[in-house]
């Protein structure tokens, strides 16, 4: 009994890293930027692609193809913010809603187009091994990418903490007008955002491949869940996403073993529910930290 | 050393201030008098670039400073604690003051500044590790004012920074105010409390309806009938 509570604990946490790099790439671009990035799930995928193909072409492992993919996405997003976002940032919501949206279904489809709908994976010599501590199963593929995401979540946050440019960012997302009078150039720390954002994101799609497989709608599957762990763990809070992501790892995989093997992410949506319905402003408190 | 010439600006199509033209000299104190929304703060806002100026101009040293966007404007030595203090509230006192030194002018003198700072204002040395928004309003007004400080500003201009505070925080407020005049620091103060505003600047503009109407030495309007019986309730 305890065995398999406590394994389905760590299958659950183990996923919950990677959910973390996806929410805390949405609630950084909420906080910062004001806007819902739709599209962070297709940034997932791109990334799966990139480690894929250069697996796939060059042999190079999937882990170490994270010093590629992430840059790739820094840049993309930076592009993103000062090309597209930027000119929709206003007072109204409607063109930021709409124009992510577009992103997510154009990067979609564009995979579709190019890759077919057929699941892609990456074998490496750590994707069926596993670590068996006291009756307990980790694999190692899984327990690397979580250590990997703590640590670039960790890196994150004394980034926010400690750089000169983290604090105009904290900054910014708590009073972008007085930011402005610190001379704070708003859209130079959105561009940064973007790209931190979209860099996590290819982080995730990077140290799931050894494990997961790509496809086109891959993305979906996490955003879905980053999004619930946004709420969760309230908007524009990087410490409150990364904790309700892996509170929502653990939850979904205690619903897999006791309620039924398509039925893991019920107990995640009744999670959102109940926090929207008794704790709206979610499980964090406060803003941006 | 900075002057307004002629400025106009508006929040939409309702007209904020017309032709405002003042002027303040290095090192000197003056004051923005006036009722609510009389146009003092949009007068703050067009020097900052918050508002877009509909006419009129804005040089420091006959540089053109409209020019530029809000961003640019700290560059110039010119800090602007705002209305309601505005402090960022999830951060600490610390990393405030830190915030307040972004740019790079300010950023390769922090250390001294900081000890500047934490020798005028020795409560926020006590408080360095505190959220800033937990902290009292005439704490979080100090803080502002620390902040706009660690700019190593020419020219600090405050926006009403005795509103909501007790009398006692109002009288420290002042003081310090006048300390950092005394330092050399240029101040335009904004303040609907005008007994107190004229009794630490050395000159006024009186604003109505978002024209000047007045000015001239503390002094002389202080015994002003106008202003004594608009402003000083006498």
């Amino acid at each position: 009994m305890f065995e398999t509570v406590a394994q389905a604990v760590i299958n659950g946490l183990l996923i919950g890293g990677i959910y973390a790099l996806v929410s805390i790439g949405v609630t950084l671009i909420f906080g910062v930027v004001k806007i819902v990035n739709f599209a962070q799930g297709e940034f997932v995928m791109i990334g799966m692609y990139i480690s894929f193909f250069l697996a796939n072409q060059y042999g190079i492992d999937p882990l170490l193809s994270l010093f590629v993919t992430m840059p790739v996405l820094f840049v993309m997003g930076v592009l993103i913010q000062h090309f597209l976002i930027r000119r929709v940032l206003g007072p109204n919501d409607m063109p930021q809603i709409f124009l992510t949206f577009a992103l997510s279904l154009l990067l979609l489809n564009l995979a579709l187009m190019l890759f077919s709908a057929n699941y892609r994976t990456v074998h490496t010599s750590y994707s069926d091994e596993a670590f068996h501590v006291g009756g307990l199963y980790i694999p190692e593929a899984k327990l690397i990418a979580f250590v990997v995401a703590m640590a670039l979540s960790g890196l994150l946050w004394l980034f926010l903490h400690t750089t000169d440019l983290g604090k105009a960012m904290r900054a910014a997302s708590q009073n972008r007008d007085v930011a402005m009078l610190m001379g704070i150039n708003p859209n130079r720390v959105f561009c940064v955002a973007l790209g931190i954002a979209l860099a996590l994101a290819g982080a995730a799609g990077s140290l799931l491949m050894p494990f997961y497989s790509a496809y086109p709608f891959v993305g979906q599957v996490f955003v879905l869940m980053a999004f619930v762990a946004v709420v969760l763990g309230t908007l524009g809070n990087v410490m409150g996403a990364l904790i309700a992501s892996l509170m929502m790892g653990i939850a979904e995989s205690l619903g897999i073993q006791y309620v039924g093997a398509d039925s893991g992410q019920i107990v995640v949506f009744a999670m959102l529910l109940l926090t929207l319905a008794f704790k709206p402003t979610g499980l964090g408190g406060g803003r941006a930290r | 050393m900075l002057k307004l010439e002629n400025v106009s600006a508006s929040y939409g199509s309702v007209p904020a201030i017309s032709n405002v033209s003042i002027e303040i000299a290095e090192g000197e104190a003056v004051g923005l008098l006036g009722a609510n929304g009389a146009g003092k703060s949009t007068t703050l806002r067009a020097i900052s670039g918050l508002v877009k100026l509909t006419s009129g101009t804005v040089t420091l040293d006959g540089v053109n400073l409209a020019s530029n966007p809000p961003h640019r404007i700290p560059e110039f030595g010119i800090a602007h604690v705002p209305e309601g203090r505005q402090v960022f509230p999830e951060m600490t006192v610390h990393e405030n003051l830190e915030i307040g030194s972004y740019v790079p002018k300010a950023k390769a003198e922090r250390r001294q500044t900081l000890e500047l700072v934490y020798g005028i204002f020795p409560r926020l040395a006590e408080r360095r590790k505190q959220l800033a928004g937990t902290m009292s309003g005439g704490e979080q007004q100090m803080l502002a004012v620390g902040r706009g400080l660690m700019l190593r500003p020419r020219l600090l201009m405050l926006d009403e920074p005795s509103l909501g505070l007790a009398p006692v925080m109002t009288d420290v407020t002042f003081e310090k105010i006048g300390e950092i005049h005394k330092m050399g620091t240029a101040i335009l103060l904004v303040e609907q409390n005008v007994s107190r505003a004229l009794s630490l600047v050395q000159r006024a503009y009186v604003l109505e309806s978002g024209n000047v109407i007045m000015s001239g030495a503390s002094a002389e309007l202080a015994n002003n009938k106008q202003v004594q019986a608009a402003y000083l309730g006498i």
